[in-house]
């Protein structure tokens, strides 16, 4: 899930270097904590939160074999 | 970008000197040539030409790109499929084909559009309006079915609205899909048909005429 997160954040930014994710795992939820560079959060958000939300989709279809919820937190 | 600054007797051997330890073809490089270089008067006071050759960076094509995301997608989502990729002028498009393609289309072809809307992303990047794909993406069929329905369901509803004399509302659809409506009853002369609300929630309307 980790990897999926990173490897669409590292597409669409200008700084892949700058990408990071860290997990939070807990009982009921695995929550993923996307960073990116301050310039690069317009890429990763969009307009009205587009790309963000396209994020959150794919990764929410991937998380849908596990049982868990999967939370994408960009921070 | 790699490149290599050459001085020789003339341009021409400077630059196939450039070339050869760049190991390119001229095809592959930039050339610039910084000084012609002059003979001088008999062997005297002549100046070497020097020139600067940088190997031109490759340009991915939009369909490398595209396979490239889609290849990633597939991979981290461990998903049992595999995919043809096309391109022509204004688009490229993709068939993913294979058990796994469930994964992919998700719920109303949810997660497909967020994939196919990624993609566009990423293949159109630092392109403004210049050399802009489309990308598609589709899976068995998927969004052909789809149209079909639409406009089935779309029919259906013009029907009502004529037979009840009143207008009839539709779920909220994506602009792709609405588009679909909005055509599909563009020929019937008996209704019309109007977008409202905001996105993501933007339904059409069909109101008998």
């Amino acid at each position: 899930m980790k990897e999926l997160l990173e490897f669409i954040a590292k597409s669409l930014v200008e700084k892949p270097d700058e990408v990071s994710v860290t997990q939070v795992e807990t009982e009921m939820s695995l929550v993923l904590e996307l960073r990116v560079a301050a310039t690069d959060m317009g890429k990763i958000i969009g307009k009205q939160g587009k790309i963000a939300k396209a994020i959150r989709s794919v990764i929410r279809a991937s998380a849908a074999k596990e049982k868990k919820k999967v939370i994408v937190d960009i921070v | 970008m790699k490149s290599v600054k050459v001085s020789a007797k003339t341009v021409e051997e400077a630059v196939r000197s450039a070339l050869i330890r760049l190991g390119v073809s001229e095809e592959e490089a930039v050339i610039e040539i910084m000084d012609e270089g002059s003979k001088g008067l008999f062997g005297i006071g002549g100046k070497e030409a020097r020139v600067l050759v940088s190997v031109k960076e490759k340009e991915e094509t939009s369909l490398e790109k595209a396979k490239e995301f889609i290849d990633g997608i597939i991979k981290n989502m461990k998903l049992d499929c595999t995919f043809q990729a096309s391109e022509d002028d204004e688009s490229v498009k993709i068939i993913v084909s294979g058990k796994g393609v469930g994964g992919i289309i998700g719920r109303r072809g949810e997660t497909l559009d967020a994939v196919q809307y990624l993609t566009s992303l990423y293949v159109n990047k630092g392109k403004h309006g210049e050399g802009y794909k489309r990308v598609i993406i589709d899976s068995e069929n998927y969004r052909a079915k789809r149209e079909e329905t639409l406009i089935r369901l779309a029919k259906s509803m013009a029907d009502k609205a004529v037979r009840y004399r009143r207008d009839m509302i539709f779920e909220p659809m994506n602009p792709y899909e609405r588009r679909i409506i909005h055509s599909a009853l563009q020929e019937y002369g008996s209704v019309t048909t109007r977008s409202i609300g905001e996105e993501p929630n933007r339904k059409i309307i069909v109101s008998p005429k």
